[in-house]
């Protein structure tokens, strides 16, 4: 199997199997298990490839406690995996990143912690193209880099069509909610930040025109609570259609502000007032 | 329930979880497999209407994907395919027992929504020449997923039995009307609800309602389009007058109120459910096993479908 890394669609292996994803109906479940005869071997040397061109040459070491992931080991929708990433809550870590190592664009989002942060528990939605290992890498304060690994079964989440027009899946694209779990004082928020906006993969044909629908994706998204940054994310099109993220923040009583953008010059921006702890 | 009600287990068991993503394939749980004789006769559910019960099981290597109800209404000047089948073997076979029958020319072919069990058999009616006849939207969802349904039963049953896409030729915006003669069917063309191409219709020399996959008996309902739609969609269904009903799975026929009761109940469940989940911020991933869980033993194929269908639902849900 070749792949290659990045966004050139003209290299990749567009035998992808098509929609397990989005297509909810029969035959889901029969999906092709593109890549599930892939060796231990091979997924390692594919992630070596990986880990090289997107960290160079610095180290990362195996870790089963600054960073764990959970997924489900066989996803019901391919294009919409729930991820939970967590961390541990002292600070030490600054940015996290997910990688879907047999996607057709691996690196799925980065999130870089600020001081407003509360990383301890970060969730996403990504698409999963092929089964696969994930793998997430996290950078601590003082620069050094850990990782820890799980196998996902899914096929076609990139492929897989949405399930209207176009037209319609654009519709209130930058809409945004933000959603508060209680909270008591001096305690950090949980918050579910969900932005509308169909994350476009570019792989996803359009059987009437037999063109396929040019990628559109949120490729930056910046959290901040008041004027301190909660955290910014960089994403790209394994992250599944009409991003949710769960994630923590600490708060001082100033307006949320969270600010998106795409990777065709779409620009939108909300502000949120977070709850006011209950006594 | 139903008259016809029965533990869901004795329709040829639903595979339990492990089994049915186990490739797919359930050959272990499947008591009767392949096209046993019995699983396949044609009844006569009204005068001039004939339907063949589907296997309560998902597409298999050995079942031609005949997993709906499928069948045929005889008039005076042809004969309407109510639906097609689930691949061209499936479709086929449902024309040979059409031929058997009646001299009478086949001339309309209802694909009732865009799932591939139902519109895959209609590759064997091209020859006829027949008006297929389909929802407005049914063209688009075709061609978004025509081609993918194509390649999965190509993979399970080979290229031979699988057939083409077929699209319609008559489309309905709202509503139609096909004069068989001596019997009209009047069509009606859904909302988003099962699917976002979902067409009924109701036969005036019975009064039988065909709501297609608008109505699952016995069998759970699976969600691919709008649950609070599917929920609209059932009242329209109370108004058109019928008290019978040909559901897509289930049953050749049953009493509609109590058949249409059974599913809203379900689909409430389910979206109540996905409401309290969202306002309690249980993650999507918990919400998969925990909604609608208390439901389990009133459906067959439970397993295979309830976590799909909360999954589809919270979506839908979530921006409330």
């Amino acid at each position: 199997m070749t792949h290659r890394i990045g966004k050139t669609l003209s290299t990749l292996g567009l035998g992808v199997v098509l929609a397990t994803g989005a297509v909810s109906g029969p035959l889901v479940g029969m999906a092709q298990a593109a890549g599930a005869s892939d060796t231990e071997h091979e997924r390692a040397a594919r992630w070596q490839e990986i880990a090289k061109s997107i960290f160079g040459d610095r180290q990362i070491a195996q870790t089963d406690s600054l960073v764990k992931i959970d997924a489900p080991v066989r996803a019901l929708d391919a294009a919409l995996v729930p991820i939970t990433l967590t961390m541990p809550k002292d600070g030490q870590i600054k940015a996290v990143s997910l990688i879907i190592d047999d996607n057709p664009a691996p690196y799925a989002a980065k999130f870089e912690f600020g001081p407003a942060a509360d990383p301890a528990e970060l969730k996403l939605r990504v698409r999963v193209n092929n089964y696969t290992d994930m793998h997430a890498v996290v950078e601590t304060q003082d620069g050094k880099l850990y990782e820890a690994k799980q196998f996902v079964k899914a096929s076609g989440g990139c492929s897989a069509p949405m399930g209207m027009s176009d037209e319609e899946a654009m519709k209130g694209m930058g809409d945004m909610r933000l959603k508060f779990a209680e909270t008591a004082p001096g305690k950090p928020v949980e918050a579910t930040l969900m932005v509308r906006h169909p994350n476009f993969s570019g792989m996803q044909m359009n059987q009437v025109t037999r063109e396929y629908t040019p990628a559109r994706y949120i490729d930056k998204l910046t959290v901040s609570a008041g004027d301190r940054t909660v955290f910014t994310m960089t994403g790209d099109i394994s992250i599944a259609s009409n991003p949710v993220i769960n994630f923590a923040f600490k708060p001082d009583g100033k307006p949320i502000q969270v600010a998106a953008s795409d990777n065709q010059g779409g620009r939108w921006q909300h502000s949120f007032n977070p709850p006011s702890p209950t006594n | 329930m139903t008259a016809d009600a029965v533990h869901p287990r004795t329709f040829g068991a639903g595979p339990s979880r492990r089994h049915a993503l186990f490739a797919g394939l359930c050959l272990c749980c499947l008591p009767t497999l392949g096209r046993a004789a019995e699983s396949f006769a044609i009844e006569e559910v009204g005068p001039g209407i004939f339907v063949r019960k589907g296997l309560i099981a998902d597409a298999t290597a050995d079942n031609d994907d005949a997993i709906a109800n499928v069948g045929f209404i005889v008039g005076k000047t042809g004969v309407l395919v109510t639906e097609s089948g689930g691949s061209l073997a499936d479709g086929r076979w449902l024309r040979a027992e059409i031929v058997k029958r009646t001299d009478k020319p086949i001339t309309h072919v209802v694909l009732t929504h865009v799932h591939p069990d139902h519109v895959f058999g209609a590759g064997a009616f091209v020859q006829d020449k027949p008006v297929f006849i389909g929802h407005a939207k049914l063209t688009e969802a075709l061609s978004a997923r025509g081609e993918f349904y194509r390649k999965r039963l190509i993979d399970l049953l080979g290229e031979d039995r699988t057939g083409p896409v077929v699209y319609p030729t008559m489309s309905v915006a709202d509503t139609a009307e096909i004069d068989l003669g001596d019997r009209r069917l009047t069509f009606t063309a859904h909302g988003p609800a099962h699917t976002t191409s979902d067409l009924s219709m109701i036969d005036s020399g019975s009064g039988l309602l065909f709501p297609a996959d608008l109505l699952f008996v016995n069998r759970i309902p699976s969600l691919d389009g709008s649950l609070r739609g599917w929920l609209t969609e059932i009242e329209r269904l109370k108004t058109l007058g019928a008290t019978r009903a040909v559901p897509g799975h289930g049953p050749v026929a049953v009493d509609l109120a109590p058949a249409l009761a059974d599913l809203s109940g379900y689909l409430t469940v389910l979206r109540d459910g996905t409401r309290a989940a969202i306002a309690k911020d249980v993650p999507i991933e918990k919400a998969v096993t925990s909604v609608a869980a208390e439901q389990r033993d009133a459906w067959a194929l439970f397993d295979t479908y309830n976590g799909r269908n909360v999954t589809v639902a919270y979506q839908e849900l979530e921006w409330e």
